[in-house]
């Protein structure tokens, strides 16, 4: 812990340094030098921070408890609240389709688990609620070739939409289908009054997927689909043992999506 | 030299018009495809890549086939294939400015392309495929042009080309080696896992790519003066022969592997292919025709009596090309994408806009070829010419 | 040896379509120069008085301010901006800079087009439109 801590300190500093260095102001070490030194007037000071309330992680992950959910209806909730917060469009051409998190039957969710002696109602039509797994080894980040999405300290996996030139290496190499690719332009196809004008839409040409609520988490909440569950979703740090996902590992048995391919998830199932 | 392409008959105009209209026109719904996304395509969600990826692997085949002209002559000292290196190496350029011009259509946002340099990752296959592929570009054109220049001039090539010249026959594998592994490295994708691919895209790179210069010789023997020659085009024959036997037998081994084992990821997708998968059945004839095409090209070719008889190697040929076109440009990516990671079936057919520009890309790439193999011809017909 | 100029009217005549496409711009746009933009504040922004840095700094390099800001948000996860005089801000081009001026088409419209330039941030953040009707 400590000395991860030291090593985010060091990074602010270095960003602060960095970030405003390259947008013209001088930097923190000017400001060293002058009180240092005496002499020379004293430099103002730019800083790029983290959020004080954001809320820090080194593993973020999530567990699900399928127990809990057993209707389409009991994944309507999240499903909405991460495609509202989030300006996820809905597309007329299912081809185009766009989405964060949705459901998928059993033997979709976990081909290679099927068994069809256990393929009674409750389980083969069950649905499971599926998003970006944000695995510990992602293979869309060794795949891209601009380093547009990219794994952060904290486990989540990220796209740079700026960055993004479209060629779709990603999700070609994602085991999970868990990316979209924008054929076209979005922003017709979210309502004008459904638009969280907080959050930006997408462009075309760019792939996008789940974030984990990056842009939740910087202001101390938690990810949507999570606040909306009731419950059924919990979101927490691995590498805190005190934390309720490790609690509920620890408890339970959970599966996740095609471990065998080593890609280590950080969405658990219970089941 | 390039002043040689642009003396040519009116025979020569009306194919380059043509080329340009269709180049044309091909720009005009690339046009459309900027202003209006990638969604102009078939391509879905499931099917991410398509027929410009499936013409891109295709394609780098053909470049890389030109090495079967280039390593004879210069490693083995083949005499014979002194008179044609030069077609091989300007089919190669062709052939990667296609690659090239594929690769921008498919993008999402072409106007960033630059962040492939800016950010440069070494991880990322894509990465290393445009490195090798540019690489092999500028490594043709560098050889090809000095050789010809030479030529033209009556003396030998210079010293310093030795080096790129001997560079460009690993790097020619290199380019395949490379596209193919942007496919056999994912996880999750079961029809490309598969360590035997880039040998399998090797094997049907030196069948097409040979198999299109023969047909080229044989159209160069006709509408000009000067003669490619007999033996080259019966050696070449013979390396496609092997080549294209060595393909099939790749193809034996992963239906083997797959079919024997029955492991689902690896079975689904040739299932899919060959037999249709859950009522999809839209590749199925393709498939059987692109087998059908290259099976019976090895019945043609691996008989010398036939295979001599020039129009049954053209006849053969044509069946190489377009089998190996089938096999790799239509099944390979479709195949890899059907059924998706989550065990869906969703088909991929291409749209016409898609075709259009398709076409457009490759009537870009015939000019190049055009004026290029218009511009070496010149030069034999010139060098002929003082010697006659 | 005699120098001699090939298709000496096709070469000149090409010579001075070129020398007059290439100078196009320059006679067509003579004395036909655009006012310089004068961008409009909302009251919001008025209030205010200045904005995170100075109006002189912001005026040559907000472009650049925000191409740190984009990077540092989305990449580091590092939100929050300490000016000078340590003010903070939410480093965020729809929260923080459109919330004042949100009035896209009077303030960020008339020096980008004036300008020629055509930033795509709009494609994606979604402009305040408090004032629009």
């Amino acid at each position: 812990m400590e000395s991860s801590s030291r090593r985010r300190f060091l990074k602010v500093a270095g960003i602060s340094a960095l970030g405003a260095g390259s947008i013209g102001a001088k930097p923190v070490l000017n400001a060293f030098a002058a009180t240092g030194g005496g002499h020379g007037e004293e430099k103002p000071v730019i800083k790029m921070v983290p959020n004080k309330d954001s809320l820090m992680g080194t593993r973020w992950a999530m567990v699900i408890d399928t127990r809990k959910l057993t209707s389409a209806g009991d994944l309507e909730p999240m499903i909405e609240a991460c495609h509202k917060v989030h300006n996820v469009p809905e597309m007329e051409n299912k081809n185009h389709e766009i989405k964060w998190i949705w459901e998928e039957e059993f033997k979709h969710a976990f081909p290679g688990k099927i068994n069809r002696y256990i393929e009674d109602e409750a389980v083969s039509h069950k649905p499971f609620l599926v998003l970006c797994n944000h695995c510990e080894n992602p293979p869309c980040v060794q795949a891209c070739p601009t380093k547009a999405t990219f794994q952060r300290e904290d486990g989540i996996v990220m796209m740079d939409f700026h960055r993004c030139i479209g060629c779709r290496f990603c999700m070609a190499a994602c085991p999970f289908g868990a990316r979209s690719f924008n054929f076209r332009d979005p922003r017709p196809f979210i309502e004008e009054a459904e638009l969280n004008k907080k959050f930006p839409t997408r462009c075309k040409g760019v792939v996008e997927k789940c974030n984990f609520c990056a842009e939740r988490l910087a202001v101390g909440q938690m990810p949507a689909c999570v606040e909306a569950s009731k419950g059924a979703m919990t979101f927490g740090d691995l590498d805190d043992p005190e934390s309720e996902v490790r609690k509920l590992i620890r408890e339970n048995f959970t599966i996740r999506r095609k471990q065998n391919l080593g890609t280590m998830p950080s969405v658990y199932y219970i089941v | 030299m390039l002043e040689l392409a642009l003396k040519g008959t009116k025979r020569y105009y009306g194919w380059v018009t043509g080329l340009l209209l269709v180049a044309g026109i091909g720009v005009v719904f690339w046009l459309w495809q900027l202003q209006f996304g990638l969604g102009i395509t078939g391509m879905s969600r499931s099917v991410s890549w398509g027929f410009y990826i499936a013409q891109f692997t295709f394609l780098v085949g053909v470049a890389a086939g030109g090495l079967m002209v280039v390593l004879p002559y210069y490693l083995h000292n083949y005499k014979a294939f002194g008179r044609i290196t030069i077609l091989g190496e300007f089919l190669a350029i062709s052939a990667l400015v296609m690659c090239l011009l594929f690769i921008m259509v498919d993008l999402g946002q072409p106007n960033r392309m630059l962040n492939v340099l800016f950010y440069p990752t070494p991880h990322s296959m894509l990465f290393w495929d445009m490195i090798v592929l540019n690489g092999y570009l500028f490594l043709n054109i560098i050889v090809g042009w000095n050789v010809l220049e030479a030529e033209r001039n009556n003396v030998p090539p210079p010293k310093w080309l030795k080096p790129f010249i001997y560079l460009s026959i690993p790097w020619a594998v290199g380019i395949h080696t490379v596209t193919a592994y942007l496919y056999c490295g994912l996880p999750g994708r079961g029809f490309w896992m598969t360590a035997i691919l880039a040998p399998r895209f090797l094997a049907s790179a030196f069948a097409a790519g040979p198999a299109f210069l023969v047909l080229l010789c044989m159209l160069i023997r006709k509408v000009t003066r000067f003669d490619p020659g007999k033996e080259q085009i019966q050696t070449l024959g013979k390396i496609i022969t092997y080549a294209i036997i060595i393909n099939v037998f790749f193809f034996l081994c992963e239906v083997f592997v797959a079919m024997y084992s029955q492991i689902p990821e690896h079975m689904d997708h040739l299932t899919y292919l060959f037999a249709g998968l859950h009522g999809h059945d839209t590749l199925v004839p393709f498939m059987w025709a692109a087998q059908l095409l290259m099976v019976t090209a090895i019945l043609l070719l691996i008989n010398p009596n036939a295979r001599k008889n020039e129009p049954v190697l053209a006849v053969a040929c044509v069946m190489v090309f377009i089998g190996t076109w089938l096999d790799k440009g239509l099944g390979m990516i479709s195949g890899g994408f059907v059924p998706d990671p989550l065990h869906h079936v969703i088909e991929y057919t291409p749209t016409i806009p898609e075709l259009i520009i398709t076409a457009g890309v490759w009537a870009v790439g015939f000019l190049v070829l055009t004026a290029l193999f218009k511009i070496a011809i010149g030069v034999k017909e010139e060098v002929m010419g003082e010697m006659g | 040896m005699q120098k001699k100029l090939y298709n000496k009217n096709v070469v000149i005549a090409g010579l001075i379509i070129l020398a007059v496409l290439a100078t196009f711009p320059f006679w067509y746009n003579h004395g036909k120069a655009a006012p310089a933009p004068k961008p409009e504040l909302t009251e919001k922004a008025k209030a205010a008085k200045e904005c995170i840095r100075s109006t002189a700094y912001m005026k040559t390099e907000h472009m650049q301010l925000l191409d740190a800001w984009r990077d540092t948000v989305v990449r580091d996860g590092i939100r929050t901006y300490v000016n000078e005089v340590g003010k903070e801000f939410d480093m965020s081009l729809s929260n923080t800079c459109l919330d004042c001026h949100s009035n896209k088409e009077k303030f960020c419209d008339v020096c980008h087009d004036y300008a020629s330039v055509d930033p795509y941030c709009w494609d994606c953040h979604i402009e305040n439109p408090k004032e629009n009707e």
